[in-house]
């Protein structure tokens, strides 16, 4: 009984630190404090299990960790932070299918004596969790460009997917009703794991810091209901903070589109679409300008704004950026990152992309700072960014992105626009930025530009 | 430890309370997390919410068969993955953001 009471103390002593670790990311100065609470708490909660319960097989548990580290430590110490959405991806797949099979294991423990509320939080929690496996599996091939990152659209696409899922909660239903039925939990996983696949592969590239998101939700909320079925109040706690912390981010990447859950995953967008809206008849011409002319322009601006994008991260021009900052600051230039919600593949990509670059962080704006400024800017310079700086979100109630919170860099008396060519962003929208006389565009990769106006403005 | 298979109406009323109020201290929590953190605090949550090796520890230690022993050890595998990948590149993230010492705007 003693043992029992320090366990659930330190049960506690864990939720706390778990608490307190999330509390510590306020602030980048406690937030390396709130990752060491967090590992302690988890160490503590291993601990804590261990004594409560005897594991006999330590041969295969100890195994299990050392494979998990194999996995893990490399990924950890060599990951580029270019691939840190791909490494998240890849992690909401091997949490929710932990989860997954823990659910499903936990079934054929309690065959055939299950109650119908544990058998409900059952049924749910491995639905959940496999089709965030699928899904999360899809979305980690598609930022890793091993498949396209196009949404594969089909006519009936939505009544597919939807009628897949259905089959998978009727089957969870019935599985309520009588826990016994065995043959039908095998059918049950296949379809939610064809749910998860069906729902991603619709998905574009652009939509996936939301998508990324809701599978954090959706990760998150399938171990808490592992706690409900094992009465188990830490994973409750620690599942739950997950859950709500993907579902806000889930929220702030919608808002910063304009755009719904619904939308995001039913709509579709980024799909080819047949040419058809604004300026699809007229042809509109486009100055290319060099870096050296950038350079020219540069040579007598005060404020400079640099909007990087995924493209930034695609070129792995971070670096190149920051020596542009450099070389500005040397000539007294202010240099300052406008940083849109969803500019990248995750919630907060491009920071992570910048801080890699050593840029101090309290030069990264964030949307409405940096709106306030672009009117006294004089360069504004997108790095790899489109839609997201589209002024006819602002201004053109037919177009897909109007609505959309935009950076206002046409607000500039300067945009500099690099870009690799002249198609148009992630939305198929054409990008009226492009045609603004005060726009110059400059196409090329962008770290080969960027290093060039470097070069440049180092020689004037 | 106390049966896990005969849940009573009050642990599952506690339960749920736990949930509600784990929900809103968890909006209440992230809704401060600085915009600039958003990608560790993804890597951070990841490797909290894999505190599921403990769902899966807890299966170990009482298998009923080889499949169920077997599914519990590929889940603590993957869950310590998580675990310790999830807090290490957090660390490498947060190590990154540097503020410019005299770095005035």
């Amino acid at each position: 009984m003693k043992a029992d009471v320090l366990v659930q103390v330190l049960y506690v002593l864990a939720a706390t630190l778990f608490i307190l670790s999330l509390k510590g990311m306020s602030e980048v100065r406690t937030a390396r404090w709130g990752n060491w609470a967090g590992s302690l708490g988890m160490l503590i909660a291993i601990i804590a299990t261990l004594i409560a319960y005897q594991v006999e097989r330590y041969d295969l548990l100890i195994g299990a960790v050392i494979v998990g580290a194999l996995i893990g430590v490399p990924i950890a110490l060599r990951l580029p932070m270019t691939a840190v959405p791909q490494r998240t991806a890849m992690s909401h797949a091997f949490g929710s299918l932990a989860v997954a099979l823990v659910g499903t294991a936990k079934y054929y423990q309690l065959y055939p004596h299950i109650d119908r509320f544990t058998m409900a939080v059952l049924a749910s929690e491995m639905i959940l969790g496999y089709l965030t496996f699928t899904g999360s599996c899809i979305a980690f091939a598609k930022l890793q460009e091993l498949i396209s990152g196009k949404p594969l659209i089909y006519p009936g696409r939505n009544f597919v997917s939807l009628l897949v899922l259905g089959i998978a909660v009727l089957l969870g239903v019935a599985l309520v009703v009588d826990p016994s039925q065995s043959a039908l939990l095998p059918v049950m996983i296949v379809a939610a794991l064809l749910f998860g696949f069906l729902l991603v592969i619709g998905i574009g590239g652009a939509d996936m810091p939301t998508v990324i998101a809701i599978l954090n939700s959706y990760a998150g909320l399938s171990a808490a209901a592992l706690g409900f079925v094992l009465n188990n109040k830490l994973l409750i706690v620690a599942g739950t903070l997950d859950g709500s912390s993907g579902f806000i981010l889930a929220i702030l990447m919608c808002k910063a589109m304009n755009r719904s859950f619904t939308n995001v995953l039913f709509g579709g967008v980024g799909a080819p679409v047949a040419a058809a809206g604004a300026g699809a008849g007229e042809t509109r011409t486009v100055v290319a300008y060099s870096p050296e002319d950038v350079a020219a322009i540069l040579d007598g601006a005060r404020l400079v704004m640099i909007v990087p994008g995924y493209g930034m991260a695609a070129a792995q021009a971070q670096h190149a950026v920051k020596e542009l900052e450099d070389v500005l600051e040397a000539r007294g230039v202010t240099v300052k990152y406008a940083i849109h919600p969803v500019a990248g593949r995750m919630p907060g990509h491009m920071n992570v992309l910048l801080a890699e670059a050593q840029v101090s962080y309290d030069k990264l704006l964030e949307m409405d700072e940096a709106n306030l400024l672009f009117p006294e800017c004089d360069v504004a310079i997108v790095v790899g960014a489109n839609d997201i700086t589209n002024p006819a979100a602002r201004t053109k109630p037919d177009s897909p992105l109007y609505g959309m919170p935009i950076l206002d860099v046409d607000k500039a008396r300067t945009v500099v626009f690099i870009k690799r060519s002249l198609a148009a962003g992630f939305a198929g929208v054409e990008n009226e930025l492009f045609y603004l006389p005060h726009t110059m565009m400059v196409f090329g990769d962008a770290k080969k530009v960027v290093t060039e106006i470097v070069t440049a403005l180092k020689k004037a | 430890m106390p049966a896990e298979h005969a849940l009573t109406t009050q642990d599952i009323v506690v339960n749920l309370l736990i949930f509600v109020l784990a929900t809103f201290l968890g909006l209440e929590l992230i809704r401060h997390v600085s915009r600039l953190l958003h990608t560790p605090l993804m890597s951070l949550t990841n490797a909290i919410s894999s505190v599921s090796v403990v769902a899966a520890l807890i299966v170990l230690a009482d298998p009923k068969n080889e499949f169920i022993l077997w599914l519990a050890v590929i889940a603590v595998a993957l869950a310590m993955s998580n675990v310790i990948s999830g807090f290490m590149i957090t660390e490498r993230i947060l190590l990154m953001f540097r503020r410019r010492q005299g770095g005035g705007s």
